[in-house]
């Protein structure tokens, strides 16, 4: 599989969590489309590292940075859903009018 | 040759279980299928001699999906999906912002010039990473993990039902709209005064009701 295929496919993931993250009314399904972006970037930046960089270590590097990003976007997304459902019972975005409590 | 055909298989797998995701009635089969979708990156990731880093993303990915799918029991109305279930908004202006996301990156990455310079094969990328990781780039580890320690302490406090100044929701609480409706409830001496009373009572009531 060459570079472009590998970008596509990327493009292609992101453009299904885009999708996701604006459609979908739960909180643990936007988080879902917003994982899927992640995974995007993650395949998309291996593809360049292995076809475009030589093989730089940097570029795994920071391939590890958005994994690191992933894992804290989904515990506080966890955190966050526990937290609004304990006091507003809420477990969509329909049912959140309003910031204050 | 059986490389290539193995990392367009994974590739259309990978596309298909996350159209799949936002498609399928069954909370926890879309959980699941987010996880296929992750794996079937995490194997291209192998193949594209990044072992490392394909076999830590399947690995995070099977411990947070089976965390997801418990969280859909939990929270979803429907888990198993045993009913029809369309839980979208804005469901046009999603489809088109997917698209044009779509587009705009694919045609960065068909008409970008990226200069070709492929790992080398005898390259054994894991040491490799293993000395940048302990190297170089140790800063850059180093705050990974310490933005990892904060994160646990953050969803640590965020999920804690009591705290020094009380129970985690208190400021969330709506107020009560008459002072005295806070008030211990005294006997009431006329009628009047009660059902205004009552009625205290009762708003006072509902907002907890709807709050706690």
């Amino acid at each position: 599989m060459n570079l472009e295929a590998l970008l596509v496919t990327a493009a292609g993931l992101f453009g299904i969590g885009v999708y996701g993250a604006l459609s979908q009314q739960s909180f643990v399904m936007i988080m879902m489309g917003v994982e899927l972006m992640i995974n995007a970037a993650i395949l998309a930046g291996v593809a360049l590292w292995a076809e475009s960089a030589a093989g730089a270590p940097e570029g795994q590097m920071l391939v590890i940075v958005a994994m690191t990003v992933m894992a804290v976007e989904m515990a506080v997304g966890f955190a966050l859903v526990v937290a609004v459902f304990r006091v507003r019972k809420a477990d969509i975005t329909e049912k959140l009018r309003r910031l204050r409590g | 040759m059986i490389t290539d055909v193995l990392s367009w298989g994974l590739a259309a797998l990978s596309l298909w279980s996350a159209w799949r995701v936002f498609r399928t009635d069954s909370m926890m089969r879309a959980a699941y299928l987010l996880l296929a979708s992750f794996a079937a990156v995490g194997a291209l990731l192998v193949l594209l001699s990044a072992e490392f880093l394909g076999l830590v993303l399947v690995l995070m990915m099977a411990g947070e999906m089976t965390i997801m799918v418990v969280f859909m029991v939990m929270f979803m109305m429907n888990p198993a999906g045993l009913n029809p279930m369309t839980m979208v908004h804005q469901h046009r202006a999603a489809v088109a912002a997917g698209i044009v996301s779509f587009a705009g990156l694919a045609l960065v990455g068909v008409a970008g010039d990226f200069p070709d310079r492929p790992a080398a094969d005898e390259v054994t990328t894991t040491s490799a990473l293993g000395f940048e990781l302990l190297g170089d780039s140790m800063l850059i580890f180093q705050s990974a993990g310490v933005t990892l320690l904060a994160t646990m302490i953050g969803a640590v406090a965020l999920t804690s039902r009591g705290g020094r100044f009380g129970d985690a929701h208190a400021g969330s609480d709506a107020p009560a709209l008459a002072p005295e409706a806070t008030a211990s409830p005294a006997p009431a001496t006329d009628a009047v005064e009660e059902g205004a009373h009552a009625a205290h009572e009762h708003d006072r009531h509902g907002a907890e009701g709807e709050a706690g």
